[in-house]
């Protein structure tokens, strides 16, 4: 059980600064996923705090205490891969064990302690087999039971579930969140998929190129976007951004955003603001309507299944309340 | 030293040499009845044709000399062949033939385990870490790869005799083992490893010699094995290295010991002897490649994986 | 191509190369140097001291009727060889592939002259044709052909051709073998349903297919027969008669060891040292770009 601290951390490789200067205080036992599109340098980050990548500036602190020139193996922490990264030699047991052996814990021990791990994620009958004899869904399994065996102060997950199929994915996430709380065991996970985040989450990280735009509760990141770039990544279908000086009103910074659910398909009559129906994605409990105003801007209106679906090519009104109004200047911040 | 490093060729890239596709059953293009008897006739002369020198050998093995020096010689094994064999390996022309083939052992398990030996360590370090000198390293490895050792003949002869090397296995052994070609291919599939296994063992407190023999080691067994056998058979068939360094006849090879058992001038050599010498050199090799068929082919055929 | 994880240290890596640069610089990069070095000297008759003579080895190499004789001897070589190893082999690889059933029998049986060393090949065919006790010349000579590799140039060449190819027909055999397997069925069947006979299908799909696989054979085989058959020319004739078959590796040992000519064998060396280079130039670019599906 620990703290982590990240302090005004940097990252270059070379002359290429990656990671501009992130600070991040996680509590213990606390779950924190990093969330970003590829290439924003959170993989970047988690591999810092793991010890696999050097610190160029800053200070990364686990219970306090520097760790920046610790070896991985000497931070107490644990990591799950995204292609797993299992040893296809060794059977489960081995590959479970292996961190066990080299600390030279005592044989009973390792064996009690795979074996209560094996328990918690069903893994008992596979112990004996090669990772290449296990499904993807059991070899994510055993990349977790690796990790729990160590009985880390840290978890790092890299794009654990990323190369799972989608049904696979949903119920793996269940389980991890679920083992992170059995376990209370400090937790920090990188991901790209914003649902993942949201539901996993205690409190996410927005990364964007190397910053940390925002960091808050899911809801709170959700519902008040610091930046331009938060608002249209989380959330979807995303934020709809229009020009504000097209839009000829209310001209509070440079753009506005306005989430989909928020907008209201109304007769023209009622509002000074419509578009043609571009097309119409019913999903059943909901009904996207992507619409092009008539300046050629691009809306999407989120609608509940129930409501009629205006046709294709048709004239409509849309509106919204001006507290669900979110205004960004044009460096992206939040006006 | 003729021979050119015999993994020069494994080392170019290969394409259109794949895994097999599965044939499929009864495909319309495959031959039946007249047509697949005239394949099968097609390749069994083929056989014949490969098999033939190497029969009439054993045929010549089993003879007394009187039966091959009044031609034609049988055509079917005789009952010398203990007689011959027994000679041969006991007191041989020049030298016992027992102790060519031992010393050919010696020199094809040397050069084979050698080469794997240092071409491991040095890939892992060039692969793993990143020191000083190691670009200059890595373009030397490619140098080797261009420069034959036929270019070398003569002052590698002079170094291995100034470091009174002649007649001795390590002059036999580590001239042939001065190439970079099994560190090239060990480096490519190194890079085929994936990261995160290096990184998962850092995490789990491996040092790095650990990581190299708990994980990397064992992950290359296959190709450690497919070398072995190109190696083995490269050193045990060599010819003109050791025809040049060992004048001593109880430190011949096996395959370079034959031809001294040829006499000079008008004499009529011992064809028995020579023969069943001949055959006895062809074993061990033979032994290994149909061994180890499938990963020899895997290695020859497929080393880019 | 760089590993983005790595260990730290410098001792341990240095400490893991340094046999193989040990062992590399004292039996391979000092002699090749030496070679390089020597190429531009002649001893002194006495042999005591050498003399810088430039380029004049080289002069001297090429204006010799031998060395240019060589030349044309290793190209003839090494053609035939080429040619007849390869021929067999795709011939035996397109029979075996026909086959469902079986053609991992033929492989096994095809794959073991691959382990018999190029000399001692060459003493298995010397005695087949030996002219005292041969059989196969005994049977020639029934026929009323006299053959006498000892004498005729022509047939010296054949033997050491037929000899050398012998070896190399397994190596071949087993790609052709795989680089037709790799061949989808499906595309061969499809040739079969537009109504392409069998020699049809051969020429305008598979071998067009194979021609990766074929190139890569043709530069292996004739750097083969460049420098590996060196075993098979010193078994069967000595480079005779008359230097017949005398290719270009089997002068330099007779010119270096027999006849001590260190200078102009060591330019020899150069020279195949050149060549050399080219083929593996040739090997690695020009297989990876041109010959492709």
């Amino acid at each position: 059980m620990a703290t982590v601290t990240l302090d005004n951390v940097r990252k270059a490789f070379g002359k290429t600064q990656v990671i501009h200067g992130v600070d991040l205080d996680i509590a213990d036992g606390e779950f924190i996923v990093i969330v970003g599109p590829s290439g924003c340098g959170k993989s970047t980050l988690l591999r810092m705090v793991a010890g696999l990548e050097s610190v160029t500036e800053g200070e990364i602190r686990i219970d306090g205490a520097r760790v920046n020139e610790a070896e991985p193996m000497d931070r107490d922490i644990a990591m799950v891969f995204q292609n797993y990264a299992l040893y296809p030699h060794m059977s489960v047991f081995d590959n479970m064990a292996y961190g066990l052996k080299i600390a030279g814990t005592p044989k009973d021990e390792i064996a009690r302690r795979v074996a209560t791990a094996a328990g918690m994620l069903q893994l008992e009958p596979y112990l004996k087999r090669r990772p290449r004899e296990l499904s993807g869904g059991q070899r994510q399994r055993v990349a977790m039971g690796r990790a729990i065996v160590r009985k880390p102060a840290v978890f790092l997950f890299d794009e654990p579930l990323s190369n799972l199929d989608a049904k696979l994915r949903v119920q793996m996430r269940l389980e991890i969140k679920t083992l992170q709380r059995e376990l209370g065991v400090t937790s920090l996970y990188v991901t790209h998929d914003q649902v993942e985040a949201m539901t996993l989450a205690d409190r996410m990280v927005v990364m964007n190129a190397g910053r940390a735009d925002q960091i808050g509760r899911p809801l709170d990141v959700y519902s008040n976007p610091k930046t331009e770039f938060v608002a249209g990544f989380i959330g979807s279908p995303p934020t709809n951004f229009l020009d504000a000086a097209r839009l000829g009103r209310r001209a509070k910074g440079a753009r506005l955003g306005i989430r989909p659910e928020h907008v209201r398909i109304v007769p023209e009559a009622e509002t000074d603001l419509g578009g043609t129906v571009a097309y119409a994605e019913p999903l059943g409990a909901e009904t996207l309507i992507h619409l092009r105003t008539l300046d050629g801007q691009a809306i999407t209106v989120r609608q509940d299944g129930a409501h009629p679906i205006p046709e294709e090519g048709a004239t409509c009104g849309i509106a919204w309340e001006p507290r669900d109004e979110m205004h960004f200047a044009e460096s992206g911040q939040r006006v | 030293m003729t021979d050119r490093d015999p993994l020069a060729a494994e080392v170019a890239p290969k394409r259109g040499t794949g895994r097999p596709a599965r044939p499929l059953p009864d495909g319309m293009v495959e031959r039946r009845g007249a047509g697949l008897w005239l394949t099968h006739l097609g390749l069994i002369v083929g056989v014949a044709f490969i098999f033939f020198p190497i029969w009439l050998a054993f045929v010549a093995s089993t003879v007394e000399q009187q039966a091959i020096v009044r031609p034609p010689m049988p055509l079917l094994p005789g009952d010398q062949l203990w007689e011959n064999y027994s000679r041969a390996l006991i007191s041989g022309i020049n030298a016992p033939v027992a102790l060519m083939l031992a010393n050919s052992a010696v020199m094809a398990l040397g050069i084979a385990l050698g080469k794997i030996v240092i071409s491991l360590l040095s890939a892992f370090a060039i692969v793993y870490f990143r020191f000083p000198g190691r670009r200059v390293f890595f373009w030397l490895i490619f140098l080797t790869l261009m420069l034959p050792v036929e270019v070398r003949i003569v002052p590698t002869y002079e170094v291995v005799a100034n470091f009174g090397m002649l007649n001795s296995y390590s002059g036999l052994i580590l001239p042939l083992i001065a190439s970079a070609t099994a560190t090239f291919l060990f480096r490519q599939f190194f890079m085929t490893v994936p990261d995160e296994l290096a990184e998962a063992a850092r995490v789990d407190g491996a040092r790095p010699m650990r990581f190299f023999f708990d994980i990397l080691l064992p992950m290359s067994r296959t190709n450690m094995a497919a070398l072995f056998v190109i190696l083995f058979i490269y050193g045990w068939n060599q010819y003109l290295w050791p025809l040049l360094i060992t004048t001593d006849p109880s430190m011949n090879t096996i395959v370079m010991g034959i031809r001294q058992m040829f006499p000079s001038g008008d004499d009529i050599a011992n064809w028995p002897v020579i023969m069943a010498t001949s055959i006895l050199a062809m074993i061990p090799p033979v032994v290994v490649v149909i061994g180890m068929q499938r990963l020899f082919i895997r290695g020859l055929v497929e080393s880019e994986k | 191509m760089e590993k983005r994880v790595t260990f730290k240290g410098i001792w341990l890596p240095l400490l893991l190369v340094a046999p193989q640069i040990v062992i590399t610089a004292v039996f391979f990069f000092y002699p090749a140097g030496q070679a390089v070095w020597q190429s531009l000297f002649i001893p002194d008759p006495f042999g005591l001291s050498m003399q810088y003579v430039g380029l004049d080895n080289f002069r001297f190499l090429f204006d010799d009727p031998f060395y240019r004789a060589s030349f044309v001897t290793t190209a003839v070589f090494s053609i035939l060889v080429t040619a007849v190893s390869m021929g067999v082999a795709l011939y035996l690889a397109v029979l075996a592939d026909r086959l469902i059933k079986g053609s991992g029998t033929y492989r096994t049986l095809l794959i073991w002259p691959y382990a018999v060393a190029p000399a001692v090949a060459g003493v298995l065919w010397l005695f087949m044709f030996n002219t005292r006790v041969g059989v196969v010349t005994w049977y020639l000579g029934l026929l009323g052909y006299d053959w006498n590799h000892v004498l005729n140039d022509g047939e010296a060449m054949g033997l050491v051709v037929v000899a050398s190819a012998w070896g190399r027909i397994s190596y071949n055999f087993l790609f052709f073998l795989a680089g037709l397997q790799a061949i989808p069925r499906s595309v061969i069947e499809a040739a079969a349903i537009d109504g392409a006979r069998f020699w049809t299908r051969f020429r305008t799909i598979v071998f067009p297919l194979l021609s990766p696989t074929t190139f890569f054979l043709l530069v292996v085989n004739i750097v083969y027969a460049f420098f590996e058959t060196f075993g098979v020319i010193h078994t069967i004739t000595s480079g005779g008669p008359q230097q017949a078959t005398t290719i270009l590796v089997y002068k330099v040992y007779s010119d270096g060891f027999v006849g001590q000519d260190l200078g102009s064998s060591a330019a020899q060396s150069v020279v195949l040292l050149v060549l050399v280079s080219i083929l593996t130039i040739i090997q690695f670019r020009y297989i990876e770009r041109r010959v492709h599906y």
